[in-house]
């Protein structure tokens, strides 16, 4: 497809919950699977993410998540360790249905040319250092994200 | 069969995004009117394939279905 008729996916990446951090990965490299022009957009918690060694040390917390397929009430998720044990779960879930790791995901996107953008706003109010992230992102702030998205994309938000 | 693929990409036991970003790679590294044959084993992939035809352009002239692996002939077209 020609470079000019490219469809471009610009995705907002606000949570680092190991549950949240899969969506726009998976989108992504999908997208640029298909052809299209992709850029995520990591901000707040999203950037978790992106830091380096993070990926795969993300956490699913059971409390207030009564969604989780096993349910744990409340009172026991507030319990020490159960998070970490919520979170054992939810990667042998992924383990056995063979997918990705999210390390591996991201680089998956690399490779494919999918703009990384970390936010710069949400670096210095959380005292994130560019040697905190990984190596090859772009770091912007909302205009950087808007532009790109301003130019006919579809825009999906985590 | 009467398609003789020029390549054949095993996909099996991966789950989405993986077959279409590998058949992607595989259609990339191929010369227009060769064949890629694609084998899967997850359902969904029936459904991505035929959309990653449609998007991309590429062709899919076969695709069947044999002890529960998708087999899938994808021409590529450009």
């Amino acid at each position: 497809m020609a470079e000019e008729t490219k469809k471009r996916l610009a995705i907002i990446a606000a949570h680092g919950s190991l549950d949240a951090a899969y969506p726009p990965l998976i989108l992504a490299t999908a997208a640029a699977a298909l052809d299209m022009e992709v850029a995520i957009f990591f901000t707040f918690y999203g950037l978790e993410i992106l830091k380096k060694g993070r990926a795969d040390k993300l956490q699913v917390a059971p409390i207030a998540n009564p969604a989780m397929p096993v349910s744990i009430p409340n009172i026991v998720g507030m319990l020490p360790g159960m998070t970490s044990m919520a979170t054992s779960m939810m990667n042998g879930w992924m383990r056995k249905a063979n997918v990705a790791k999210l390390s591996e995901l991201i680089e998956m996107a690399m490779e494919m040319d999918v703009r990384l953008i970390a936010c710069q706003m949400t670096m210095d109010v959380m005292g994130i250092k560019k040697e905190d992230l990984l190596d090859n992102l772009e770091i912007g702030g909302a205009a950087t994200f808007l532009e790109y998205a301003s130019h006919d994309a579809i825009t999906l938000t985590f | 069969m009467a398609v003789n693929p020029n390549q054949t990409l095993d996909c099996s036991g991966l789950a989405c995004p993986m077959p279409i970003i590998k058949t992607k790679k595989a259609v990339d590294g191929l010369k227009v009117g060769e064949v890629l044959k694609m084998i899967a084993t997850d359902p969904g992939s029936v459904s991505d394939v035929n959309a990653w035809t449609q998007k991309t352009g590429h062709q899919l002239l076969e695709h069947e279905e044999e002890g529960g692996k998708f087999v899938f002939y994808i021409k590529k077209t450009k």
